[in-house]
């Protein structure tokens, strides 16, 4: 009888590790798996049985005995039993390409990796030409899942069609939007597919260097791709003459240093080259000019991690999913005032009602929802009449909303959404790289601003003062930093504008 | 505050081991911290001299990132997350307790050396905030309470 118990971020934050000593105690050695990605209900101990992986959760050390005892008797009896994992609800109605591994094994075991199809996607690239490759990735529909959703296909033949001695992957893993830990469970749960879709980008473009840029908030990620790596190195999926085929590619982790703006992928270039974080003008464009002046492609872990399911399976079961110009599958992540917070993959199209309600079951406060921030710091506050939108690229644009790296964050009806439309502003001002006065000082006034609004100090005229504030960080800043500070701000404004006049909570 | 010949000879052996490292400066800052427990001023020529790169350059690299720390702080870091998924949770109020338990403010270290308080943005872990992070460890669903024993857990004299 194998036990699982995870080690994923999430999942030791609450306690996993105790409750593994526990089992260790009792002569049982759990296999640490990657999480599922039902957070609240981790730690979830797997026990694998006849009628499948049997969940208990969330347990804490003083469980596991009663439940070992359970296990002799009947295991449905145990108050945390949660039956067959694969038939919660929650997991079995999601459409997992990119989670499909996620927490069925040691994240950093090769043979396991290999058993459930990994690496196939790379030795199907390895018989491809660089172009063809790129065509399957343009076919498949793929946009970047950083936030922008540029198509890859087009990012890659741009780097493909230039000329140099030497070019570069560049994985953006400076995952600092809140509310956002799709990349990180990736790398926890399943470091493996990131290493491959890397290397299938050096293939297609001609790169033999990657880096992941990694964001220094992530210890455990950061242990566990560097034993992936060494790991793929000595098995020869990684290095010179990848599996016989003459083919290089090398792969290196650097962390960052706690700035949010590295995430934007031109300061992230700077920082990769050692220098301050500050954006960079373009063009170039790094496709062309990207790191050390040569042609980069950047694109984050989830974009490449969904490249080796597209070489595995094919362009045209990728592209089956998804709505419109939104292909695939979103992962998307379900956080802050929440009952069952986790990662919920889907094709594009869900509504933001059905994954609050449905999946999320509500706050935990068990208070009513007030407003939910999509897309991280610089997305709108939704209010309940857009709650119906699904959940699209275009048709988030469409309500000046964006789904940005698809993270959601629920705020339950104690939220003061000025202190947060002040904070989106304070936080700019942390977080800004400092290269353009819109987004810099632009920043400073607007919290200025917004104080003098609550304090009621020519309220009107200051009202109209932040809206002028404003239309100049959106038009006039260099990137989306101070470029979209203003959609929380503005959305603020829009649906919730009594609590900047202190008139009560009745929402506009 | 000057640094010892150890440290200073360790510096150097660091700006040996990087220097030829494409963009190395990063990776270099973040050894340091790991030796020192921060970037002493005195480094920054040596690093400068390694690197072929100007003092101002290295110091503007310093000072531009939140993770680097120009002087000593403490024998442990408590991070408590500002971000949107944490304050929907009650981080501000967690904030507001965690410097009064100490008795310091953010970045600012307590008066026995043991506990450096800093502010992070996001430590991913934001389906079961509030998230503080000690050390290496992240934390989840930390309340006044839950604080206060992480923080017994660390020794010191509070």
């Amino acid at each position: 009888m194998r036990f699982f118990i995870p080690q994923d971020t999430t999942a030791l934050a609450c306690g996993a590790e105790a409750a593994a000593h526990a089992l260790q105690a009792a002569g049982i050695e759990p296999v640490r798996n990657g999480s599922r990605g039902m957070f609240w209900l981790e730690p979830l101990l797997e026990v694998e049985t006849e009628q499948g992986r049997l969940g208990f959760g969330p347990v804490s050390s003083k469980d596991i005995p009663s439940i070992l005892d359970a296990l002799e008797a009947d295991a449905s009896a145990h108050s945390l039993y949660l039956g067959d994992v694969e038939k919660i609800a929650y997991l079995a109605s999601q459409q997992r390409l990119t989670y499909a591994r996620a927490g069925l094994g040691d994240p950093v075991c090769l043979d396991n990796y290999q058993t459930l199809k990994g690496f196939k996607g790379l030795k199907n690239a390895l018989s491809l030409t660089g172009q063809q490759i790129v065509d399957q990735v343009k076919d498949s529909g793929l946009r970047g899942r950083g936030g922008a959703a540029f198509p890859a296909g087009i990012k890659w033949q741009t780097v493909l069609n230039c000329d140099s001695d030497q070019k570069y992957i560049v994985c953006n893993a400076d995952e600092g939007d809140s509310g956002t830990f799709a990349d990180r469970l990736v790398m926890e749960a399943d470091p493996y597919q990131l290493i491959e879709g890397m290397t299938i980008a050096g293939l297609a473009v001609g790169a033999t260097q990657g880096y992941i840029y990694l964001r220094s908030e992530y210890p455990v990620a950061h242990k566990l791709l560097n034993i992936a790596i060494e790991r793929a190195v000595e098995a020869n999926f990684l290095g010179e003459n990848i599996q016989g085929s003459g083919q290089t590619f090398h792969l290196e982790v650097r962390l960052g240093a706690g700035a949010y703006i590295c995430g934007e992928e031109t300061s992230l270039l700077e920082s990769l080259e050692g220098k301050r974080g500050m954006v960079r003008a373009k063009p170039p464009l790094p496709a062309i000019e990207g790191l050390f002046g040569k042609p980069t492609v950047v694109n984050n872990v989830l974009t490449l991690a969904a490249i080796s399911t597209i070489l595995e399976q094919g362009a045209e079961t990728y592209q089956n999913f998804g709505m419109g110009r939104s292909r695939g599958t979103l992962a998307i992540q379900l956080a802050g005032n929440i009952k069952r917070g986790g990662l919920i993959e889907l094709a594009f199209g869900v509504t933001l009602r059905e994954v609050v309600e449905d999946y999320g079951q509500g706050t935990y406060s068990g208070r009513p929802i007030r407003a939910i921030q999509v897309g991280g710091p610089l997305g709108a506050f939704l209010p309940e009449s857009q709650w119906d939108t699904p959940m699209d690229y275009e048709a988030f644009a469409a309500i000046k909303a964006m789904i940005g790296h698809g993270g959601i964050v629920v705020f339950d009806d104690t939220a003061d959404m000025a202190a947060q439309a002040r904070f989106a502003m304070e936080f700019c001002v942390v977080e800004s790289c400092g290269k353009c006065t819109p987004c810099r000082i632009g920043s400073v006034r607007g919290v200025e601003v917004i104080d003098r609004i609550v304090a009621n100090e020519d309220r009107d005229n200051n009202l109209i003062l932040l809206h002028d504030l404003c239309d100049t960080m959106e038009l006039g800043s260099l990137c989306a930093m101070g470029g979209m500070t203003p959609f929380p701000v503005r959305s603020a404004l829009a649906h919730f504008i009594n609590d900047f006049t202190g008139e009560g909570k009745g929402d506009n | 505050m000057g640094i010892s010949q150890n440290e200073q000879q360790s510096i150097s052996d660091l700006v040996d081991q990087y220097k030829d490292l494409p963009g190395a400066l990063l990776p270099l800052l973040h050894a340091i911290q790991g030796e020192v427990g921060y970037v002493p001023d005195s480094a920054v020529a040596t690093i400068a001299l390694g690197l072929n790169l100007s003092r101002a350059e290295v110091h503007g690299v310093v000072s531009f990132y939140h993770d680097f720390k120009t002087h000593p702080v403490g024998r442990n870091t408590v991070q408590i997350c500002r971000a949107e998924a944490c304050q929907a949770m009650g981080s501000r109020e967690l904030e507001a307790h965690a410097k009064a338990a100490l008795g310091i403010d953010y970045h600012e270290t307590t008066a026995d050396g043991n506990i450096t308080l800093e502010p992070v943005y996001c430590l991913g872990n934001c389906a079961c905030s509030p998230s503080v992070r000690v050390n290496d460890d992240i934390v989840a669903r930390v309340d006044s309470a839950r604080f206060n024993e992480l923080v017994a857990n660390l020794g010191g004299s509070q």
